[in-house]
């Protein structure tokens, strides 16, 4: 019975929105729009819902949703059910037909008005949450009160940021925020770790419960202007590769000699488009092997069902370890999309974002001198000028103060985590299970993409 | 008509004379059980062979194979794969629970503060086993340490930040202390609270029951991994800048009340089973409502209900893994992030840390499972024949 009576009363709205009905109705005439209007409705409503859905159904570190696209999601969601349902809200029109329909109109009228402005409300709220924790500033006095950086990284990701077997956190990443820790407060370990799935990422640090977020973050225009964040340098240039099975394809040293090779790939992500690009540019036909889960897919490429197997280029020498023969294994040298990991900060605090950067250039412009761990206090007797002026040894230096920290900044960075060439052995190098070659990593002197802007 | 005298009523019953031969013993039992005609024939022998398959292998693996200590992924790597182990070698890689044992415990609460889970995790056992035998006396002051000053003292020691304890914090909490902590108080909370939502619906006060009905629905009508997704992530947005909830906390209450819509739901059940004429009974006796309640509907009603409850408790437990997904590492959770440290990455590696998970559940879930059906047969007074 309510349905039945909901029904007929969108109908009533509905034709009188019809000035032009010159036919004399029939049933179906009634029933069409009203079914249209109940559909829109619908699917109005749906949208909306799949809007808040889709915040929490992103996935994994390659999703292409951020949380200010949802918003505007839910924003239009919003906005088309408005649309979708005529007549709701305030105009008075529809208040002539029988007495029945109309109770039951207005009713309806109002739990949707209602139910929009709480929306509204709520978007309204999250947005206005994101600006006002975005223009918080001086970081670096809240961190020097509390005593420590606290430093979102990843739920585990191999040579990046994973517990060791005493549950400290290690990896790249993880060493970033010590070098950070070390400029701050001349101490590496003065430092928390909170581990961030993909999803909480941007919230954490836009809602000041990280101060840095050093976790394989992508740079991206979007993340670095709509979500307003910022980069502070690129710790690790990664990017998709290949590794192939070499006994099944014995003599490939290049990606472009795949063609007609069944690819492993993790549905639903941009790795899965990247791939079909390439392989579609380049005019070579390939077979996907699609699994939803990464377990799945490095079962299956376990298991021989694919000759090739796809995913950020990092990711793979560590899933490489866990295979059965891993010397069977080779990853190709081409890299097909750009990754360039590193730390974010929220934006609007300049004096925090150019310590973390300067951090950033402090550890490759000592591998650039060859300063390390080791000799970091010798090195400090040097005659060299540049290398006096970077750690700080210079008469009068004022370097390291203008930056908001002590002189000897650089030393301590040095003395907590080593140079950048050090980090990288370390943790992700020859000097771990992983076994990556430094590649466009290594420094530019070197052929490589890492430069650091120069400290004087 | 003729009289006789040769009626014999027998007085006492005979005395039982044993089964035959061919129906005693072993075989009597095979031949009942296994080979009691073809398909069961059929059936036997298939499932025989199954065992016969898959058991060799399995002890294998999981024992004889086994490589049992180990200090990194070598010692459970094959030559081919850069560690020690003959090529073709396939075992469990117990080494890998070994060195993490103790994170997949306490997760990465500090190594000099650990004696604090521990202290309250034999203060817990040491409580709740009186708790559970049914002839140990005194279940009132029992159940009151239990439930009132064992939380209390567990929160303080596990917490700090007191009495020269140093504060750790919630984060840095995991493993089976997550897992069980969620449960404990998810559990201590649900079944009061479920109990009172319950009784609320069925109540006549309109609004009472209204607020019970959309609480009830809303939260059944909502995923959990959503509640826990909206109190992590939009949850901070809606908050002033800088002010945050214990993530821990947040997760506590979501899953709490989640578990007590769901009990509410199961009690009710168990109401609506209990007949008319008791709650008039007891009306006519001149119970009030609490007495009507306490004394004659909810002891019938939560005993038939019990494996509902139970059912609930044990889908609670394994629903405490889905706190991953907010950066909350409970068993489950700090297995699989141990996944990631590239000095433990064999093939092996994945496949130990899950089969150690899943029996730590087990453990629980069954655990739990013959209690509670120990206690539907101890209350099973009623339907028995």
């Amino acid at each position: 019975m309510p349905i039945h009576s909901m029904r007929k009363s969108v109908t009533l709205r509905k034709s009188e929105g019809r000035i032009l009905q010159a036919r004399p109705r029939s049933a179906l005439d009634r029933t069409l729009p009203a079914l249209f209007a109940l559909l829109t409705n619908f699917q109005a409503r749906l949208s909306a819902i799949q809007a808040f859905a889709a915040i929490g159904f992103q996935t994994l570190s390659v999703s292409v949703i951020f949380l200010d696209l949802t918003g505007i999601i839910a924003f239009d969601a919003v906005r088309e059910w408005e649309a979708g349902v005529p007549g709701m809200g305030r105009n008075g029109k529809l208040r002539s037909h029988g007495k029945k329909s109309q109770v039951r109109l207005k009713k309806t009228e109002k739990g949707l008005w209602v139910m929009k402005h709480i929306a509204i409300g709520i978007l309204g709220a999250a947005a206005f949450g994101l600006m006002a924790s975005a223009a918080s500033a001086a970081t670096l006095d809240d961190v020097k009160a509390k005593g420590f950086i606290q430093c979102g990284v990843s739920t585990g990701l191999a040579g990046f940021s994973a517990p060791d077997d005493k549950g400290d956190w290690q990896g790249i990443d993880a060493d970033f925020c010590r070098a950070v820790a070390a400029a701050v407060f001349g101490d590496g370990t003065k430092v928390k770790f909170t581990p961030l799935s993909a999803k909480e990422r941007f919230t954490a640090l836009q809602s000041g419960e990280v101060d840095i977020l050093s976790r394989n973050t992508t740079w991206t225009i979007n993340r670095d202007t709509a979500l307003g964040l910022n980069f502070a340098g690129v710790t690790y240039y990664d990017g998709q590769g290949f590794m192939i099975n070499a006994k099944k394809l014995p003599g490939v040293n290049s990606a472009l000699q795949l063609s007609g090779a069944a690819v492993c790939v993790q549905s639903g992500t941009t790795t899965e488009l990247n791939l079909a690009d390439y392989f579609k540019s380049n005019k070579m036909e390939y077979n996907p092997v699609v699994f939803e889960k990464l377990d799945e897919v490095n079962a299956a490429y376990d298991a021989g069902r694919c000759d090739v197997y796809t995913t950020d280029q990092s990711g793979l020498y560590g899933i490489r370890l866990t295979l059965g023969s891993p010397a069977d294994h080779v990853v190709l040298p081409e890299i097909i999309s750009k990754e360039p990991l590193g730390p974010v900060v929220r934006q609007g605090d300049d004096q925090w974002f150019h310590i973390v950067r300067w951090t950033y250039y402090a550890l490759l412009q000592t591998e650039e001198l060859g300063i390390t761990k080791a000799n970091v206090d010798e090195m400090k007797a040097s005659d060299n000028p540049e290398i006096k002026r970077v750690l700080g040894e210079e008469a009068d230096t004022k370097i390291g103060t203008d930056l908001g920290v002590s002189n000897d900044w650089v030393v301590n960075i040095v003395k907590a985590v080593g140079n950048y060439g050090e980090m990288f052995e370390r943790n992700v190098g020859s000097g771990s299970p992983l076994k990556i070659a430094r590649g466009i990593n290594a420094q530019w002197t070197k052929g490589g993409l890492q430069y650091a802007m120069p400290i004087r | 008509m003729q009289e006789h005298d040769l009626s014999f009523v027998r007085v006492e019953m005979a005395a039982a004379q044993p089964a035959p031969p061919s129906e005693r013993g072993l075989g009597a039992w095979i031949r009942r059980n296994l080979i009691a005609s073809i398909g069961d024939t059929i059936l036997t022998i298939i499932g025989i062979v199954l065992v016969a398959m898959i058991l060799p292998q399995v002890i294998n693996w999981a024992f004889i194979n086994a490589q049992w200590t180990g200090t990194d992924r070598t010692f459970c790597a094959t030559v081919a794969q850069g560690g020690i182990q003959p090529d073709g070698w396939t075992g469990a890689c117990w080494a890998f629970v070994n060195a993490k044992f103790g994170q997949f415990m306490f997760g990465r609460y500090p190594l000099d503060e650990r004696w604090r889970p521990i202290l309250i995790a034999v203060l817990f056992a040491a409580l709740l086993v009186p708790l559970l035998i049914p002839k140990v006396r005194r279940k009132g002051l029992n159940a009151m340490l239990f439930f009132g000053a064992l939380p209390i003292l567990a929160f303080i020691l596990l917490v700090g930040g007191v009495f020269g304890l140093p504060h750790v914090e919630t984060s840095l909490w995991g493993g089976l202390l997550v897992t069980l902590s969620l449960s404990f108080v998810g559990i201590a909370v649900s079944l009061p609270l479920g109990i009172v939502l319950a009784l609320g619906r069925r109540s006549k006060m309109p609004i009472v029951k209204m607020l019970c009905v959309v609480f009830i629905e809303t939260v059944r009508g909502i995923p959990l991994i959503t509640v826990l997704f909206m109190a992590s992530v939009m949850l901070p947005l809606f908050l002033p800048a800088g002010v945050t909830f214990d993530k821990f906390l947040r997760a506590l209450i979501g899953v709490s009340l989640f578990a007590a819509a769901y009990m509410a739901e199961v009690v009710r059940g168990g109401l609506q089973a209990i007949p008319r004429g008791q709650y008039e009974g007891a009306d006519s006796l001149g119970l009030g409502y609490w007495q009507k309640m306490g004394l004659i509907v909810l002891p019938q009603a939560l005993k038939l209900v019990i494996p509902g409850i139970v059912n609930t408790f044990i889908g609670m437990f394994k629903d405490t893994s889905l706190v991953y997904i907010i950066g909350m590492f409970d068993l489950l959770g700090v297995v699989k992030l141990n996944f990631s440290d590239a000095n433990w990455a064999t093939p092996q590696t994945a496949r130990s840390g899950l089969v150690f998970a899943a029996f730590i559940f087990w453990l629980f879930c069954f655990g739990m499972s013959r209690y509670s059906m120990f206690t539907e047969r101890r209350l099973d007074t009623g339907h028995k024949r």
